[in-house]
């Protein structure tokens, strides 16, 4: 067993980028669900549309990637207010199947043959993200305490990507302590109070999953350019899970929650990863209980356990506080 | 006009080692003529994709895989236009693939046994599926309707019941070697056993702690994860027919064809879901259940054991739930993941119904199958599931307690 490389691919991927796009698309379900109370489970819908929306315009359009992003936040702007406008008055468990189904839709659209076209169908579209790349600062070479070091490229994605991570905190930091923020909690503990007090709590609403869907729509960007593609298939609700283990893990409700959920969430899952990676090639584990293919489903496993077991046994996560969750549909 | 066509396969010289592994194939018509955009998947055998090759315009598919291994390959039916495999349950291949090796796939096309009688008997072909179809997701849907109805819990986790149901009923078969009906039996009833395994070991327990419903919810979403994911482990990725009746041939009646198994199908899901209506109307069980799902206060002050009525109830939905994960496996072959597939059209035809009530759920799944099929008639297959879902999210816009619901406030 190496314990140094399980260990050091942990840390990484703690740092890594997959840490930084959950951390966002969980900032954003922090706002719907932790400060609004909106059971949204169709985040990756709004990280699909942000992806999309940079890979389409660049592929097919032909425009740079800058105005790409525009183009992206424009589509998730859109999806919020498409889902938002008939929804938002439902009962939060409607609101669930509604969210869920409505991401369902986003992917199934993008994966059609009558769009590939457009969307690239099932495959999906590649290398759109050369913009971002070539103005890279960083001289070839790699960066970072050893043994943690990652390339010019890794280090410019990671260095933006959890630049808009803090920023991401930082608005939402400062929106939930204006009026704004409390309206936002006062719809998640009471809405009749909230409506009785003169609050549109239907337009609060909107404007939370608005701002909770653009923050998913980075999300998005930072996946897409990533990997330099975009694949319908990756869309799938599971992502969407993912982020709810990340947010419930860090703490709901609370603004760095989101942020070191996803980075304990990422290096658990890396270092377990490894763990039973190494256990099964030093034939620890019999192959005939466990080969190489199935160590990376007992991932989703775990993740499902964990999501039972946080939920069950401590809802607020490792920061949050338990008084800021007890929301119902049924009071 | 019975035309054959066959997927010609193209010898490549592989040299081994300095050649990346892949496959590749050519996809022509009955005249020789290269289909376009077919859409072919690979995915490792545990189920992850690889990715997707299309045919060029000579009809041509490549894809490269990243390694040795074993793999499968569907061909995307709904893409093939007006051709048909020659066997439609061979849309999936299972093939291992060596070091440097360019694998070469085979899926003859030949037209199918369906006989295009113009747009009526287009129609009624599509109607016939969809009565299936829609008595399959009803026959799932009732049990997610009652769990909710009496419980308050939305079960993100019955779809891995239906799953359930067909795994179980496939090892019993294939695996035991007993014959499918026997392992129906079986099936069915291990699955109404994991319902009530999992309301006296999960659910019920959680109630008692006073857990709200929104955490239940959450719980119900990891829960399928975790067992969804079991399966995988468990089954592998492969889509895997039962031992009988795996393939049919269909016959003529009058201007649809048919197969025997999709009519006995049809025939049993009404035959059981007469027996479920009958069964809540005049059985005392039955009446306990609308009781409990209409107001559980009032039901148990009036001296009923909510907390029985609430184990029957998932005894029931597991076990309707299994079987119709056997009938959709004798449709489309067990999988995995089938039943997480067939989840949100029951959520789509659970809410059109009337959330809560079983009746609603009969209907407004009958209604959603029938939906989805015939909604082929103007829209490309591939998109079926997508008017669906649109329609849940239009039917809660306008009348949110669905067709049998009473009307509350859902704001």
């Amino acid at each position: 067993m190496d314990w140094g490389l399980i260990f050091e691919n942990g840390l990484k991927a703690g740092v890594g980028d997959f840490a930084a796009v959950f951390a966002l698309a969980a900032i954003g379900l922090n706002v719907h669900f932790g400060y609004t109370g909106l059971l949204n489970f169709g985040q990756v819908g709004f990280m699909a549309v942000g992806a999309y929306g940079i890979a389409v315009a660049v592929t097919y359009l032909g425009t740079s990637l800058w105005l790409g992003l525009l183009v992206g936040l424009a589509a998730s702007v859109v999806l919020a207010l498409l889902l938002g406008l008939p929804t938002l008055r439902l009962r939060a468990d409607y609101l669930a199947i509604v969210t869920i189904a409505a991401s369902e839709i986003v992917r199934l659209m993008v994966r059609s043959v009558s769009l590939r076209e457009y969307t690239g169908g099932s495959s999906g579209l590649t290398q759109f993200a050369d913009d971002f790349y070539a103005i890279n600062p960083f001289a070839p070479g790699r960066y970072g305490i050893s043994p943690i070091t990652f390339t010019e490229r890794q280090t410019w994605l990671l260095l933006v990507a959890w630049l808009a991570v803090a920023i991401a905190a930082a608005m939402v930091f400062v929106l939930m302590r204006s009026p704004w923020g409390r309206v936002l909690k006062s719809i998640r503990e009471d809405e009749d109070a909230a409506r009785s007090l003169g609050k549109n709590v239907y337009w609060y609403k909107m404007q939370s999953l608005l701002f909770g869907g653009v923050l998913g729509s980075i999300a998005g960007f930072v996946l897409a350019i990533s990997t330099q593609s975009v694949q319908p298939d990756t869309f799938s609700p599971d992502l969407t899970f993912f982020a709810y283990v990340v947010l419930i893990l860090g703490g709901t409700a609370r603004v760095l929650g989101p942020v070191v959920g996803a980075m304990i969430f990422w290096m658990l899952l890396s270092a377990t990863d490894n763990l039973l990676r190494q256990a099964v090639r030093q034939e620890y584990i019999p192959t005939a209980i466990m080969d190489g293919v199935q160590v990376g489903q007992v991932r989703f496993m775990l993740v499902g356990l964990a999501l039972m077991a946080l939920m069950a046994y401590r809802p607020q996560g490792i920061f949050g506080d338990r008084r800021e969750i007890e929301l119902d549909v049924r009071r | 006009m019975v035309g054959v066509s066959i997927l010609l396969a193209t010898p490549v010289a592989a040299q081994a080692g300095d050649e990346a592994e892949g496959v590749r194939g050519t996809i022509v018509d009955d005249d020789d003529e290269p289909v376009q955009g077919v859409e072919i998947t690979v995915s490792h055998a545990d189920g992850e994709t690889v990715g997707t090759a299309t045919t060029g315009a000579d009809g041509v598919f490549e894809l490269e895989v990243p390694g040795p291994g074993d793999y499968t390959a569907t061909i995307d039916v709904d893409t093939l236009g007006d051709l048909t495999l020659r066997n439609p349950d061979r849309a999936t291949l299972e093939f291992p693939v060596r070091e440097g090796q360019e694998r070469t796939l085979l899926f003859p096309l030949g037209e199918g046994d369906r006989v295009v009688g113009g747009t009526l008997g287009r129609v009624l072909q599509l109607l016939v599926e969809g009565i299936k179809f829609g008595l399959i997701i009803a026959m799932a849907a009732v049990g997610l309707s009652l769990i909710f109805g009496t419980t308050g819990l939305i079960n993100f986790a019955h779809g891995e019941m239906v799953t359930f149901g067909a795994l179980a009923g496939w090892y019993v078969n294939v695996n035991l070697g007993l014959h499918l009906i026997p392992a129906t039996a079986v099936a069915v009833l291990a699955g109404g056993l994991a319902g009530t395994a999992l309301d006296r070991g999960l659910w019920r327990p959680l109630r008692r702690r006073g857990t709200g419903l929104i955490a239940l919810l959450v719980i119900s979403i990891g829960l399928g994860l975790l067992v969804r994911y079991v399966f995988l482990y468990q089954f592998g990725g492969n889509t895997r027919p039962f031992a009988q009746y795996a393939v049919q041939r269909a016959v003529d009646l009058g201007p649809i064809a048919i197969a025997p198994k999709d009519i006995i199908s049809i025939a049993l899901s009404l035959v059981v879901l007469a027996g479920v209506g009958v069964a809540l109307l005049r059985t005392r069980a039955g009446k306990a259940m609308r009781a409990v799902a209409d107001n559980p206060d009032l039901a148990a002050s009036s001296g009923i054991d909510v907390d029985r009525v609430i184990l029957l109830v998932w005894f029931f939905g597991g076990a309707l739930a299994a079987f119709g994960g056997v009938l959709l496996g004798l449709t489309e072959q067990v999988s995995w993941q089938m039943g997480v597939q067939l989840l949100l059209l029951m959520f789509a035809g659970v809410i059109l119904g009337g959330l809560g009530t079983a009746f609603g759920a009969l209907v407004g799944s009958f209604v959603v199958g029938l939906f989805i099929q015939l909604s082929t008639l103007v829209v490309a297959p591939e998109l079926k599931n997508v008017g669906a879902l649109a329609i849940l999210i239009l039917i809660l816009l306008v009348r949110p307690q669905g067709l049998l619901g009473q009307p509350e406030r859902l704001g």
